[in-house]
């Protein structure tokens, strides 16, 4: 009974040693939901020998994980915190690969006639003007943080729209789900909201205005702050990204016929 | 309800075509659930019976808090687990953050409360039957702890199956202590989750019924092997 317990045991810690070439990267919910992970990864694999093991979180969580080292590289879309983020020398630096954009989702009937605004910031004014529902994803991710600085721009405080304002507080995949229950209006990324499964009622209202642009960089952990992330894999994963066979997979993607990212990096 | 007829549907699906993406989920809950399970009866139960036959000035307060600690919220023991493995934290140097490891040593302790407790009540009930047989033939305390535990075994099957059941659906702190890491440590749990959140109800609701089955083929396999639970046996 006892060898029996330790056989188990042993195949257990087994399997959590460690493999000689593998990474551990935070990357936002949006980047995974895309599907564009499921294309690179094995690209990946196969021409650099190196697995890329992804931790799905917001941009928020994804930066706590670089600063403690428990992951090798971060892949965020959210400038400002990436700025500080290397100003506090947790990451050696941060380099574009990419980019999609913001679009704003709601109510196919759309009460507060997003369809006819100008600007992002009009149309969430005018969401505020209508006192609509929004369902906001409260948890410090690159949407949020971009989602508050629209609001900022729009001359609005959301804490001042009381009930009509949720703040779920989750991924953005649960907060879909909740703006679809709600039947409100919700800011997402174009891949999430491409790949998601339970629309409901919601319809994409507005996009296209460059204050939407969401550009992705990548963030190698520091090396001299934690001497155990694999920083050489790490440079080599990066060098790959901005190259031109990740620019072909990354901009011939498609999810229903629509270009999900674009290529930004410039190969060194 | 279309959606959970689309859900059993998806389950059949997956496991006709035995999917070996569902296989290898499947394969990970299980290692990660019974091994946890194994520890902590190992732990528990010995645990379990030692409080039923000690008599010592703290014990109602020991049994007190074991069993307070048998609702322990999974999230709080994740959360706790994550910051003692993380690198930047007192066991970093293991490097066992996002591991399956990792996700035993959190549902240890889950499950351990649970299986010390329903062990305890169990044999304290045998103790009381056995506390004269067992005095007046002399036996040493560790004796007495191996009849009970021996002659309790049925009881305590249950409260390792009971153990089984918290781990196998615990989502909470394998979630953030494993990751969710695809071919590393996503386990049926964390998929469910997963897959809610791209609003694929079907496929998550799919893998919920496959979750389901999977704990009762579970418990139907330790009754037959342990011969419990037939007809002619009380």
């Amino acid at each position: 009974m006892m060898s029996r317990a330790f056989l188990v045991l042993a195949f257990a810690l087994s399997a959590s040693v460690a493999m000689a070439d593998t990474i551990r990267m935070a990357v936002t919910t949006s980047f995974e939901n895309s599907g564009l992970a499921d294309v690179l990864l094995p690209e990946i694999q196969e021409e650099l020998g190196i697995e890329v093991q992804l931790l799905v979180v917001g941009t928020g969580q994804a930066l706590r994980l670089g600063e403690a080292g428990d992951v090798d590289a971060v892949l965020v879309h959210s400038r400002p915190a990436e700025e500080a983020f290397v100003a506090a020398g947790h990451a050696t630096h941060w380099r574009e690969i990419m980019y999609n954009d913001f679009v704003l989702i709601g109510p196919s009937d759309d009460p507060a006639d997003l369809a006819s605004a100008d600007t992002a910031a009009e149309a969430l004014d005018r969401i505020a003007a209508a006192g609509a529902p929004f369902v906001s994803r409260g948890d410090d991710s690159g949407t949020h943080q971009k989602e508050l600085a629209l609001w900022a721009s729009a001359d609005v405080d959301p804490e001042s729209l009381g009930a009509a304002y949720n703040s779920v507080g989750s991924g953005m995949g649960a907060a879909l789900n909740t703006a679809s229950g709600l039947n409100a209006y919700i800011l997402s990324d174009r891949a999430t909201w491409l790949t998601f499964g339970n629309r409901g009622e919601l319809a994409l209202l507005f996009s296209g205005d460059p204050a939407l642009f969401n550009p992705y960089s990548i963030l190698p952990v520091n090396p001299e702050r934690h001497a155990h992330v694999n920083f050489e894999a790490v440079v080599a994963l990066e060098d790959w990204l901005a190259g031109p066979r990740a620019a072909d997979l990354i901009n011939s993607y498609t999810v229903e016929g629509e270009t999900l990212f674009v290529h930004s990096a410039v190969p060194r | 309800m279309n959606e959970i007829v689309e859900g059993l549907l998806a389950a059949a699906g997956l496991i006709v075509s035995l999917d070996p993406e569902l296989v290898d989920i499947t394969f990970r809950s299980l290692q990660v659930t019974i091994t946890a399970v194994v520890i902590a009866a190992a732990i528990g139960l010995p645990l379990g019976a030692w409080l039923a036959v000690m008599r010592f000035r703290a014990r109602r307060l020991v049994i007190a808090v074991l069993n307070a600690l048998m609702g322990l919220p999974p999230v709080v023991v994740g959360l706790i687990v994550y910051v003692l493995l993380s690198r930047s934290g007192p066991f970093g140097v293991f490097g066992l953050l996002f591991t399956p490891t990792a996700m035993i040593i959190a549902q240890v302790i889950i499950v351990t409360p649970l299986i010390a407790s329903i062990a305890h009540q169990a044999i304290r009930d045998l103790w009381a039957e056995y506390h004269d047989l067992l005095i007046s033939l002399n036996t040493s305390k560790r004796q007495r702890v191996a009849t009970l535990l021996w002659d309790a075994r049925r009881a305590l099957l249950t409260a390792c199956l009971a153990g089984f059941g918290r781990g196998i659906g615990e989502v909470g702190a394998i979630m953030i202590v494993g990751g969710n890491i695809d071919h590393a440590t996503r386990v049926l749990t964390t998929a469910i989750a997963l897959e809610t959140g791209k609003g694929n109800f079907a496929l998550a609701l799919g893998l919920g019924f496959v979750l389901i089955a999977l704990a009762i083929a579970v418990n139907l396999v330790i009754h037959s092997l342990s011969r419990t639970e037939r007809s002619g046996i009380w």
